[in-house]
């Protein structure tokens, strides 16, 4: 196994980077701290007035400059990540990373304040429609480039250096995961020795927000934001929008043991199926979800019973959590009894495109520390889906293999499954 | 890059556009050379409308209520292609395929912008007045019609297709590297077969805004691609999906092949002058092995400079290559283009001969003799540089 490739031959893909920002802070040390210590990082909006909005709370990233837009605040969020990952790992040379760019970013579109401001300059006086925007759209010649679905993704291959065109992808709530899973599926052609693979999220503002509210989706637990999200509890109301970035630096095996890079994991195995059967459900049979976390097992090579931590979706809905449960229930079998499984959302919400690769970030951490950390706010079990969901405190507990899962809207589900450096 | 050790054949075509639906309409209106714009809908911006399509064909009435018109073209010419490669209805195959679509985001509910834009400067608190409007005019399923993986979503629902689903998204590139990846991974052996492409409505406000910001929708007057001097490109509607798959994986269940797809490689230039020509001289440095003659270029030329400027120096350098940008017929639709050209390229392999010039600047020349390999180009208006080569079989 330690010879470099992996059971099926393949370049073992291992993680020689991490970086992270959350509502908790900048960077792992502080995230890890407050996230084993069962802190939330949800707050009451006051990035913009939320007077008539269902949902006033999210997990917002306050602690830095305000950014004029979503795409502005992803890529701040991004190059945070990025930089610390990239640190971490010592690849390559400053502005020169020797591999792709795979970026998981929430679509880019132009904002109200935007629309506000091309409006005003018309100066119509009476019904404004786009006809009036579109008369004075040279005005604003920097709004194209921002606004342009691959602006973020371009800035960052610019600043890092990253080869050849950088991809730009969404696969809703599972984006970070598939942008892992492409990195790690690059490495295993052999195109590539590293992929810079990140996750990132700044869409919370008025029209998102009302988006996922008129959906349905959201904790409408207003007065107490810490407690809102509650994964896995009887009392659950709905996710907890969030923002948020995780990067990874994946490598070759080979690749980092030449030039002696401390290992800090491993990506042992990718699954993803797709469910055909509502835009926002999950099949109520489960086999979309189930055969993914399959998938991803027989990727890595590993049975159920070599799981020994589930790094939940959990986002805190009614339905996920329950469709969580029915899926590992019938893929642990008996052993989910007693499986850990906890949900980083129950701290720092649901950081949405980035999810997949923040919750990546937390696990080969989990991992590394042998440490799991709690889902919070669980004070009413779900007595229809018994879990050791990690209760409010974390745990400590002996690790070699963890699941990650992330599903989303249009059907999208990924899991990954992460592991410890193989014994030389 | 990865060179394919496994074949990678195209076997199944879906293509729409304001030339009408699939591949015998296409290339019926590119021989006759005739050319389809709105110059009134947008004026003074042109665009080139999408040819009356019966969407029930592909498409249950339920679910086309649940779509906006980005989604309703791409899942009709996803249902087109899956069709053309003989695969619709088997559970089986639909349930390993994995798909790559590049999507940009869906359509805006006009009159609800119009509605606030327009309420805004009146109201007491203006804020709270977004806020209310917006919980109370936007339509609770609006968003699923915006979100850019919900065209995959779409394909999943009405056709099956649950191998896989991602969305690229990032204007022409995210479609050139949509076929890139799935052809990738067919060739090392990760995947078997793909469905991979993409859909655009060009006739909306806010993409036209989107490129006005730059100066790019072209305006007042309609000119052949190569003839606009940098004026930009008129938005198409347009939706194209391919199915390729391992030649193995093909043979064994008896499909036959429309083409071969023999390379596909990108790159990003920063865009400084003269870093396209070094770019696609660096891509061609990776194909020029396999270009043996009797071949044509379909070029998803925008007609905004320097990208397609820069192109036309590249073709001043290989003037033994027959050239045709589709804009000039189709309209430029972004991330669908470069799909849209494999397909046509496609289509005018299964004739063996090229479609006629449209360009008085001199850059297109008539072609003769046989056609057995087409270059297929991607220069994206602002990022991304893409090749692909698409061959006859046998």
């Amino acid at each position: 196994m330690a010879s470099g490739k992996d059971k099926f031959g393949r370049p073992l893909v291992v993680v020689t980077g991490l970086g992270v920002v959350t509502s908790l802070g900048a960077g792992k040390t502080d995230n890890w701290a407050k996230l084993t210590a069962g802190e939330s990082g949800i707050r009451t909006i006051t990035r913009f007035p939320t007077d008539g909005l269902r949902t006033r709370i999210a997990g917002t990233i306050d602690f830095l400059d305000p950014q004029p837009c979503a795409a502005s605040y992803s890529e701040r969020f991004a190059n945070l990540a990025a930089e610390e990952a990239v640190a971490q790992s010592g690849i390559g040379a400053q502005g020169d990373f020797p591999g792709p760019l795979f970026l998981a970013v929430a679509p880019i579109e132009m904002e109200w304040p935007q629309r506000f401001e091309l409006s005003a300059r018309a100066g119509a006086n009476e019904k404004i429609t786009y006809a009036d925007l579109l008369r004075v759209s040279t005005q604003f010649p920097s709004y194209h480039e921002r606004f342009l679905f691959g602006s973020v993704a371009d800035h960052l291959a610019e600043k890092f250096g990253t080869r050849g065109t950088p991809i730009s992808l969404s696969t809703a709530c599972a984006s970070g995961a598939t942008a892992i899973q492409l990195g790690v599926e690059a490495i295993r052609r052999g195109e590539t020795d590293a992929a810079l693979c990140i996750g990132t999220d700044g869409s919370i503002n008025p029209e998102a927000v009302v988006r996922f509210s008129l959906l349905s989706a959201l904790s409408t637990q207003n007065d107490a934001p810490h407690k809102a999200a509650r994964p896995f509890s009887k009392t659950r109301d709905g996710f907890v929008m969030a923002e948020g970035a995780g990067a990874l630096v994946l490598e070759s095996y080979d690749s980092a043991k030449a030039r002696g890079a401390k290992i800090l994991g491993v990506l042992e195995g990718c699954g993803e199926m797709t469910d055909a059967f509502h835009r926002t459900r999950s099949s109520p049979d489960g086999k979309p979800i189930i055969g993914c976390m399959n998938v991803a097992l027989k990727d890595a090579g590993l049975t159920a019973d070599d799981i020994d931590y589930v790094n939940a979706h959990g986002t805190s809905t009614p339905e996920n959590d329950k469709m969580e449960y029915l899926g590992c229930a019938n893929v642990f079998g008996e052993r989910m009894k007693t499986l850990p499984i906890s949900s980083n959302k129950s701290m720092i919400g649901h950081t949405l495109s980035a999810a997949g690769a923040v919750e990546a970030v937390f696990s080969i951490l989990t991992l590394q520390n042998q440490r799991m950390p709690p889902t919070i706010n669980y004070d009413t079990p779900d007595p229809g889906i018994p879990l050791d969901v990690v209760p409010n405190t974390a745990r400590d507990a002996k690790l070699k293999h963890v699941i990650s899962n992330s599903f989303g809207f249009g059907g999208q589900n990924v899991s990954l499954i992460m592991g410890l450096e193989p014994a030389a | 890059m990865a060179e394919g050790v496994r074949e990678v054949w195209i076997t199944g075509v879906g293509i729409v556009s304001c030339l009408g639906e699939g591949a015998d309409a296409h290339w019926q209106k590119l021989n006759e050379g005739k050319i389809v714009t709105d110059t009134t809908a947008f004026a003074p911006f042109i665009v080139h409308p999408l040819a009356p399509i019966n969407f029930d064909a592909q498409i249950s009435k339920k679910e086309q209520r649940q779509m906006e018109n980005w989604q309703r073209i791409g899942t009709y010419a996803a249902g087109l292609a899956l069709d053309s490669a003989g695969v619709k209805g088997q559970k089986d195959i639909l349930s390993r395929i994995d798909m790559i679509v590049a999507a940009g985001g869906g359509e805006r509910d006009l009159n609800v912008d119009s509605t606030i834009l327009t309420g805004t400067p009146h109201a007491a608190n203006p804020a709270a007045f977004l806020n209310e409007r917006l919980m109370s005019d936007l339509r609770p399923t609006l968003f699923l019609a915006q979100l850019s993986n919900l065209l995959a979503g779409n394909i999943s629902i009405s056709h099956g297709v649950t191998g896989s689903s991602r969305t690229f998204m990032g204007e022409e590139s995210a479609g050139v590297d949509a076929v890139r990846i799935a052809y990738s991974r067919i060739a090392a052996g990760q995947s078997d077969i793909a469905l991979v492409g993409g859909a655009h409505n060009g006739e909306r406000p806010d993409l036209l805004m989107l490129y006005e910001f730059a100066g790019l929708s072209l305006k007042d007057k309609f000119e052949p691609v190569w003839e606009r001097a940098g004026k930009g490109f008129a938005l198409g509607s347009l939706g194209a999906f391919l199915v390729i798959e391992g030649r193995d994986h093909a043979e064994a269940r008896g499909a036959k092949p429309l083409a071969k797809l023999t390379a596909v490689v990108s790159d990003r230039a920063n865009r400084k002058p003269g870093t396209i020509a070094t770019s696609l001289a660096g891509l061609w440095d990776k194909i020029k092995d396999k270009v043996r003659g009797g071949t044509a270029v379909l070029s998803g030329a925008t007609g905004a400079n320097p990208a397609t400027a820069e192109e036309r120096a590249f073709f001043a350098d290989h003037s033994d290559l027959a050239v045709r940008a589709t804009g000039s017929y189709l309209g430029h639709g972004l991330e669908p283009q470069f799909v849209m050209n494999l397909a046509l390229a496609t289509v005018a392999l299964s004739h063996g001969s090229l479609f006629p010039p449209c360009d008085s600047s001199g850059l297109e020349k008539p072609m003769s003799g046989t056609l057995d390999q087409v270059l297929v180009t991607g220069v994206g208006h602002w990022r991304g540089e893409g090749l692909a080569l698409v061959e006859k079989v046998g």
